[in-house]
């Protein structure tokens, strides 16, 4: 069964996908649980448009983009090895700007 | 004859108010030096903390309606008196940040900015005034709040603050508020508050250990826009932030971040990890003992302005004045505005541009390059008068002359073969302005 959930873009990082802030997603069934690890690597595929440079660095998200899932920071939640549950909301926003 | 008279006579009147705005701005200038020397001759000691037991009449009638506030009250305020906040930047988080710290009492306050005060900032750090173009604005905040409150002490501080002086600074205060506009000094004040064990309330940013990001991903209200109330209401609950924790309430932000959304109007509150034991500046075995180079760590620089880059040779590149006599000798060429399509409503060259945002450069530099030859074959076939053989010449222009080098220089690749001559315009619009058109806008 694929798998729902929403995903939201926002400090600038929108603009890395088309300055489209939120998209509701349908992951296609896999063999093992979706983790956050999977989910990067399908964002940068599937959804960003450029620079995907600035989007991961390695197998992770670059330095300075903040990664919640469900309202909480991912470093609360096991980071990479999150398993995505059905209606979760992840978010990812560059946080770093002027003043 | 009467025409004449009447024109000088405006004229001269025009004149007389532009040496009064001067004569002004040189008083100020002054005044501001003398100032400087006092709050910052190292013999002047002004880090001395004052305590203070009662609130004065005065303090009672200005400060009653937070005194009736059951969770602030006449302790709170007293102790907000005695204490000292350091805001670090007087721009758009800095000006609503240290009006709202004066106007609530705190006792000391000082303002640290090395800039001074540009007409393109008054739309968002609105403690500056017309009048004080070109003046410190630390001393534009310190004078603004003054006005407001003159009961607090005012500390200016008209430096840029780095690894050397910061630990210096920030020790004679209690709380510090970064204000500030780049990330070399962001990271410099969180290790500071670190060493120095002072609370610091960040605006806008959160999470400065680990690697730094690449420079080219973090914008600055310069380059990137900003709508001026946004970074008023950030500022503004900074300025709630420090108040509470000089105060001796209890914080809000510990351990969370409150995230605002302008264009949505809506707020999100995120819970954070607590202190990782592996952060090399709080962790448990920190390697960072003190403050390093922060504009080196961070690949960029400690300001918001931008840096010129050196990417062509001079014989692809022209001067204003040069482009200035192209368009008057009706030279046929092509010009090429790589700026955002937003920004060719505020202003464009006196010439029909073909407008491709630099973005596209990178995305698809083949479809922009036969776009480009397109428009110049076009152009050669309805030119009557081709010069003996030449090519025609595109001329690309942008706002300071940045990206239009990096779009010349991608174009030269792609384009070789076909003998396109490629320049760009030295200092884009800016020097426009400087040099041919003093009435053209800048922004």
């Amino acid at each position: 069964m694929a798998l729902s959930i929403t995903v939201e873009f926002s400090g600038g990082a929108e603009l890395l996908c088309g300055n489209v802030k939120k998209h509701s997603l349908n992951l296609p069934k896999q063999e093992h649980k979706w983790k956050i690890r999977d989910l990067l690597v399908w964002i940068r595929d599937n959804m960003i448009q450029e620079r995907p440079e600035l989007f991961m660095q390695g197998d992770t998200v670059r330095p300075g983009i903040l990664v919640l899932i469900n309202e909480a920071d991912w470093e609360l939640m096991g980071e990479l090895e999150y398993e995505l549950e059905e209606n979760d909301r992840i978010v990812f926003i560059s946080t770093l700007h002027g003043g | 004859m009467d025409v004449t008279v009447k024109e000088l006579q405006s004229e001269l009147a025009e004149k007389e108010e532009e040496i009064r705005r001067l004569k002004q701005l040189l008083n100020m200038r002054e005044d501001q030096e003398e100032r400087l020397k006092v709050y910052i001759s190292p013999e002047v000691d002004v880090g001395d903390k004052t305590y203070h037991e009662r609130l004065s009449n005065a303090d009672i009638s200005r400060y009653s309606r937070q005194l009736i506030l059951p969770e602030f009250g006449v302790t709170g305020q007293i102790k907000l008196k005695s204490s000292s906040v350091l805001v670090v930047g007087a721009g758009g988080l800095g000006c609503p940040a240290a009006i709202y710290l004066a106007a609530a009492g705190v006792g000391k306050l000082g303002v640290v900015d090395y800039d001074e005060v540009e007409l393109s900032n008054l739309h968002r750090q609105i403690l500056h005034t017309v009048d004080r173009v070109g003046v410190s604005k630390s001393l534009s905040v310190a004078q603004s709040c003054f006005r407001l409150n003159p009961s607090v002490l005012y500390i200016p501080y008209q430096l840029q603050l780095n690894s050397t002086n910061a630990l210096d600074i920030i020790k004679s205060y209690d709380v510090v508020v970064d204000a500030t506009d780049n990330v070399a000094t962001r990271y410099l004040l969180n290790d500071a508050c670190v060493l120095a064990n002072k609370p610091l309330v960040s605006g806008s940013a959160l999470r400065f250990e680990g690697q730094p990001p690449p420079p080219e991903t973090v914008t600055n209200c310069s380059e990137g826009g900003v709508l001026g109330v946004v970074p008023g209401i950030i500022g503004s609950l900074q300025a709630l932030e420090a108040i509470k924790i000089a105060s001796g309430m209890e914080p809000s932000f510990c351990q969370r971040l409150l995230l605002f959304d302008g264009l949505d109007g809506t707020f999100r509150n995120i819970k954070l990890r607590s202190r990782s034991k592996s952060c090399s500046v709080c962790g448990e075995k920190p390697t960072i003992l003190k403050l390093i180079d922060y504009e080196q760590f961070c690949g960029a620089g400690a300001t918001d302005k931008n840096p010129d880059l050196h990417v062509l040779s001079d014989s692809s590149r022209i001067s204003a004045k040069e482009y200035a006599s192209m368009l008057n000798d009706r030279v046929p060429h092509v010009l090429l505005d790589v700026r955002p399509a937003v920004e060719l409503d505020i202003c464009k060259l006196p010439h029909p541009a073909l407008n491709i945002p630099f973005p596209l450069f990178n995305k698809n530099i083949s479809q922009v390059a036969s776009q480009i030859m397109q428009v110049v074959n076009d152009q050669c076939h309805s030119t009557t008068e081709q010069p003996d053989g030449s090519t025609i010449q595109v001329v690309c222009v942008c706002r300071r002359g940045n990206d239009s080098q990096l779009a010349v220089d991608l174009l030269q690749k792609k384009l070789l073969s076909t003998g396109v001559n490629l320049v760009d315009i030295r200092g884009g619009l800016y020097s426009w302005t400087k040099q041919v058109d003093a009435d053209f806008p800048t922004y």
